[in-house]
């Protein structure tokens, strides 16, 4: 065969294979606006959520660590200082008039002073906290077991999600979280208000925060104020189950 | 078509009845074109996506946590308007490429990799994710289905096999040279895959393909939940994710050396044979060599 019409054809099938590369990422573009291929590819957290919960233990542990494997410094993320009036003012009193509320599908609904948390039995933990973005750190923490004050406020049948309300917002969105009821009556959900051997910093979360061990960071809710038991989330402000879902699409199950 | 006896110790071309180039035979199972054309589409868009990822944190540490106080052994970024990549102390500039580079509309950002190699285009870790973790199941369920179909029709068995024989350092060290000359074989010695070849497609399906989807699975909290071992078996969760990333960019070199072999050598032939299965062997070159020697590659 000639070898030019050779190098032809490879300068071909080369600048196909560029263009072909070019075409797929931009058509990526194309079909990821697409609200049927976006479902579609939305299926893929479903699978996720349903395959995990099948293989996995509904209590089986994330992995603790021992104080020599803690990060040296815990790095703060999302919102470090909720800038509410109401919340500046339980912060300037240290939280002693602050409540917790647990309400909504519950029999008997609660409001909860923190020194009532604190007395309450503990559970401590050295566990690892993973971002969304990519980043790990380790660290303790200490404070009741959510399933302990579901059961004192006595959930009733109808409930199926547990919902976080929070102090903090981004503009005029409030931040909130949503979990199931297998994470929230899993022995390592704790509402922590101790962190790394000290009372939980206002930049973790101060007073309390949620901690869903098998979840990715965004659901451990800070500054948590309210816990309301529901039976759906959909009609829920912007209809996601939290802050980060309704705002930029994070999935609202963050197993993996 | 033509039964080609594949049972030689070093791929040594039986002298008796070869074809000598030039007739089409059926190369490539069906099941084996599937498998190449949903894994090429797949593996681009897993890469795509997972750079997306890697922008939301474009630093990698080895152990069990890793976040910004902590040493990155690999870190893209920018600093005093310059992109870079730093891979422990070695630091290289990158402007325009990595770490800072112009988009489209010409305008700086200041993003590890950029917009022209990542789905979506414009940073997007939610879509990031969306995408990556479709994929993420089209790649496992079609890496599984493509074994458990290539050791019932022994694809795996006849195809891929390593003989001890072709493990000897002057066989390997021969078929480099070959590769290096650019003579690739001819007539029925073109059926079977060399050593390299052999050893390339070996690592990717038995090594490559298992590690990168075991270490994304050691990043899940929940999995590593249900199976601990997995962040025993990685060295922690940090480390899962460096394994990750090198596992995708060693993906990435054999993708670029496999496109370069498949231009070097008949690109119309390589590519027909993949999607129809059908292959025209390659003609024996016109000057014998009398050791044989460009023939047993």
């Amino acid at each position: 065969m000639n070898g030019k019409i050779m190098l032809s054809r490879r300068r071909l099938i080369g600048s196909i294979g560029v263009g072909a590369g070019g075409l797929l990422l931009s058509g990526c573009d194309a079909l990821g606006e697409n609200a049927r291929f976006r479902s579609l590819l939305g299926s893929g957290e479903n699978l996720t959520y349903r395959a995990q919960r099948l293989v996995t233990d509904r209590n089986a542990l994330a992995k603790e660590y021992s104080a020599r494997d803690m990060s040296p410094l815990f790095r703060a993320n999302g919102n470090v200082m909720p800038s509410s009036l109401d919340y500046a003012a339980h912060l300037a009193n240290r939280f002693a008039d602050w409540r917790l509320v647990v309400d909504g599908l519950v029999a008997r609904p609660l409001s909860i002073p923190l020194a009532a948390l604190m007395a309450m039995p503990q559970r401590a933990q050295i566990t690892r906290h993973d971002c969304v973005e990519g980043w790990s750190a380790i660290g303790k923490w200490q404070g009741p077991n959510l399933s302990h004050i579901l059961s004192l406020a006595r959930l009733l049948p109808s409930a199926r999600y547990i919902v976080f309300h929070c102090a903090d917002a981004f503009g005029a969105h409030p931040y909130y979280e949503s979990i199931d009821l297998i994470d929230a009556l899993h022995p390592q959900s704790i509402l922590a208000w101790r962190m790394n051997d000290a009372p939980l910093p206002v930049a973790h979360g101060a007073p309390v925060r949620l901690r869903v061990e098998r979840q990715l960071g965004y659901k451990h809710a800070k500054y948590v104020m309210r816990i309301e038991a529901r039976d759906r989330i959909d009609n829920l402000y912007r209809g996601h189950g939290g802050f980060w879902e309704d705002d930029a699409g994070y999935q609202w199950y963050a197993g993996i | 078509m033509i039964e080609v006896n594949n049972d030689s110790a070093t791929g040594e071309v039986e002298r008796v009845p070869v074809p000598a180039g030039g007739e089409l035979v059926r190369r490539h199972a069906l099941a084996t074109r599937i498998w190449h054309w949903v894994n090429a589409v797949t593996l681009l868009i897993m890469l795509g996506s997972g750079l997306t990822i890697f922008n939301a944190h474009p630093r990698l540490y080895w152990g069990e946590y890793g976040a910004n106080a902590d040493y990155a052994w690999l870190q893209i970024g920018a600093e005093n308007g310059h992109g870079y990549i730093r891979v422990g102390d070695a630091r290289l500039v990158t402007t325009g490429l990595l770490g800072l580079w112009v988009d489209d509309a010409g305008v700086p950002q200041n993003r590890a990799f950029p917009s022209w190699a990542t789905i979506p285009s414009d940073y997007n870790l939610a879509d990031g994710r969306l995408w990556h973790f479709f994929f993420a199941w089209v790649l496992g369920i079609a890496l599984v289905v493509y074994m458990a179909v290539s050791l019932i029709n022994r694809h795996f068995w006849r195809d891929l096999r390593i003989r001890p024989a072709e493990l000897a350092p002057s066989h390997i060290w021969h078929d480099i040279k070959q590769h290096i000359r650019l003579r690739f074989p001819t007539g029925a010695a073109a059926l079977r895959y060399n050593i390299l070849q052999k050893l390339s497609y070996v690592g990717v399906i038995f090594a490559l393909l298992p590690l990168i989807i075991m270490t994304g699975l050691a990043m899940s909290p929940t999995m590593d939940a249900a199976w601990p071992w997995l962040l025993d078996l990685f060295g922690g969760r940090a480390s899962a994710r460096s394994l990750h990333f090198i596992a995708a960019f060693l993906l990435f070199a054999f993708f670029v050396v496999h496109m370069v072999m498949v231009l070097l050598a008949e690109p119309i032939n390589e590519v027909r044979s993949m999607v129809t299965g059908w292959y025209r062997l390659p003609r024996d070159r016109v000057v014998p060599e009398p050791s044989g020697e460009g023939q047993s590659a």
